[in-house]
């Protein structure tokens, strides 16, 4: 299940300093996938992959250490009434989230995606969005 | 055998007509035999569903009054060619929204006329003695409009090139993004299933033949614009009545960095007459080639990497170069097979009768490059051949020094043999002085991937790399990798003011 964590760098609880996700990894033994990380001098932005039956706890933990944890469920939404089937989402993406079915239906595996955002721009029919 | 045209209509009205999509043919004729499918199938239908750029449609909005010769029409802040009579005008797919907040244009203006919804007119005009109005704004309606008359200069290509991209940086296209390093391949095109591929000799493919056009009963009118059938890049100039589209068949887009444009599905049905027609219709993916073109050469003619078949760009992945590299269409195979699938029910149903064209198109014509009468210029032109340069093994300081004397922000490194291995800017000298005393040598703080251009360049082509990049200068180097001179964004003022003359 992915979570994308967030924090506010601000003050001094700033949970940047501090070797968060390790400490989570180390008490916890649930191994933590980062998939794409951004943190700069106000905020940062974490997003990793851990096993189902652990989600719950590794969110607890975080949220302990003053992360913000939020539930990925389908990171990217494909509107139906304007996807057109062409593809142009399928190459651009670096994690094959996209893919047609024997019918050339354009399938998403959502799970997959780690929120790059490339498939976003790429659409010509701005079918493709993130979850909000 | 032969068969007439008049059987299969017969046939059709009577609802006794074999009709197939071209998906569908090749199968038969392998079963049957060319002389078996001639004269089991009498109708083969194909489609196609993609980005067509040269499209846009016909107004006439009906008299005002006081009326109003309209000089400039805009549809929901999008401007309409009004060059023509007075409340006739003319909305191109491409053409964008004056206000900038967001890519709107004259697509979605089509699609939102199709879809039922309204739009408003805003009109000017000097006024004259019989039209005396000079500004009109009023909300129209598809059905409000005497008529609506899609006419498309250029549809349905042949085949077209797929694109890839060789440069460092995502390019944003008309196929695309293209992502850096052959990153990525984007393709157009039905392949199988295109109208053009499945009569390349345009035996039955000309003026006044009947097609589907986004889901209404359309027409050819003849040779698109560009037609080059010579080269495989054959395209149809189409018109069809607006009034009987659906939007499933025509959808605005955006490509992203690029502009706005068109899908269109578009069908055209093939008479079966004599075994060149069922050999012709029973091609297939794999006999389809195309040429891999490298997007990262912003010329006219552009390099071609590899030649493959339309069965390899829809198999997901391609391979240029030894390196295995994934595709993506542009055009939507699924929306192609709903206008072949369509089309084919409407002719089963009698809803339409084929027809022979009325004049032919010209199987062998190419499109030939523009006439230039005015010469562009080159870097080599404009650029300055007194270059400061400095070795890559000096001292920062002299490197700054130089940097004064010379009066200049740029200094291209060499090795010892002259080649450019780096450049660097006062920029880096005051920023090594303000951080770390402790680099000393120009190699330590020099941008190694310089970005560059040659004597013949076009000017615009330097223009754009210093644009993108955010410099303001570029060495200019021969084909060894020599500085030769450097063109700095001062050097382009050269071109006006009359000083830049051949």
């Amino acid at each position: 299940m992915k979570l994308l964590l967030t924090f506010s760098r601000k003050g001094r609880d700033d949970p940047g300093r501090e070797p968060v996700i390790a400490r989570v990894v180390k008490e916890t033994g649930v191994l933590i996938n980062v998939e794409k990380a951004n943190i700069d001098s106000m905020a940062g932005e974490v997003l990793i992959d851990v096993p189902d039956g652990d989600a719950d706890l590794i969110r607890r933990r975080l949220e302990e250490a003053g992360v913000n944890v939020r539930v990925m469920e389908n990171a990217v939404v494909r509107d139906e009434e304007e996807c057109v089937d062409c593809g142009a989402c399928i190459s651009i993406c670096p994690q094959e989230v996209f893919s047609f079915d024997a019918e050339w239906r354009l399938c998403v595996n959502a799970e997959r995606c780690v929120l790059c955002g490339k498939c976003i721009r790429a659409c010509p029919h701005g079918a493709l969005s993130q979850q909000g | 055998m032969e068969k007439s045209l008049d059987l299969i209509n017969a046939r059709i009205r009577d609802g006794s007509a074999r009709v197939v999509t071209a998906e569908e043919m090749p199968g038969i004729v392998d079963e049957l035999g060319e002389e078996g499918a001639l004269a089991e199938v009498d109708v083969v239908t194909t489609g196609t569903f993609g980005a067509m750029c040269s499209s846009g449609a016909f107004f006439n909005f009906g008299h005002a009054d006081p009326p109003i010769r309209m000089e400039r029409v805009w549809l929901n802040d999008v401007e309409a060619y009004a060059g023509i009579a007075a409340v006739d005008a003319y909305l191109g797919a491409t053409q964008t929204a004056e206000s900038e907040d967001r890519l709107y244009g004259g697509a979605h203006v089509l699609e939102e006329l199709v879809a039922g919804g309204t739009v408003e007119l805003r009109a000017t005009s000097h006024g004259t003695d019989c039209y005396p109005r000079r500004s009109i704004t009023t909300e129209l309606l598809l059905e409000d409009m005497n008529q609506a008359i899609m006419v498309n200069p250029r549809n349905s290509y042949q085949c077209y090139n797929a694109a890839t991209n060789t440069t460092d940086r995502t390019l944003n296209t008309y196929m695309g993004t293209l992502l850096p390093r052959c990153g990525n391949v984007s393709y157009s095109g039905a392949g199988t299933l295109s109208p053009l591929a499945n009569d390349p000799r345009f035996r039955v493919i000309g003026s006044g033949v009947p097609i589907f056009l986004a889901g209404a009963e359309g027409m050819i009118v003849g040779e698109g614009t560009q037609h080059s059938a010579g080269s495989g890049f054959g395209t149809l100039m189409v018109t069809g009545d607006m009034k009987q589209m659906r939007q499933e068949f025509l959808r605005a887009a955006v490509m992203n960095g690029y502009g706005v444009t068109m899908y269109i599905g578009i069908g055209v049905p093939i008479p079966v007459l004599d075994t060149e027609i069922v050999r012709s219709t029973a091609v297939r993916d794999e006999d389809l080639m195309t040429n891999i073109i490298d997007y990262g050469t912003p010329r006219r003619d552009r390099p071609a990497l590899a030649r493959v078949s339309y069965a390899d760009l829809k198999s997901g992945s391609v391979e240029i170069n030894g390196e295995t590299v994934r595709t993506s269409s542009l055009s939507s195979y699924r929306g192609a097979r709903a206008v072949a699938q369509e089309l084919k029910t409407w002719i089963e149903q009698g809803k339409m009768e084929l027809a022979l064209p009325t004049r032919r198109i010209d199987p062998a014509k190419r499109v030939r490059p523009m006439r230039e009468t005015a010469v562009t210029p080159r870097v080599r032109e404009i650029m300055n051949r007194q270059v400061i340069s400095i070795t890559e093994d000096e001292e920062i300081r002299v490197a700054a020094k130089r940097l004064l004397k010379g009066e200049t922000n740029h200094l291209p490194v060499l090795d010892g043999n002259g080649t450019l291995v780096g450049i660097i800017t006062t920029y880096d000298v005051s920023k090594a002085v303000v951080t770390d005393g402790r680099l000393c040598q120009v190699k330590d703080i020099m941008t190694r991937n310089v970005i560059k251009t040659t004597p013949d360049e076009p000017v615009d082509v330097a223009a754009q790399k210093l644009e993108q990049n955010n410099i303001s200068a570029l060495p200019v180097v021969d084909a060894t990798n020599r500085v030769v001179g450097i063109l700095s964004a001062i050097d382009l003022g050269k071109l006006f003011g009359g000083r830049w003359r051949r």
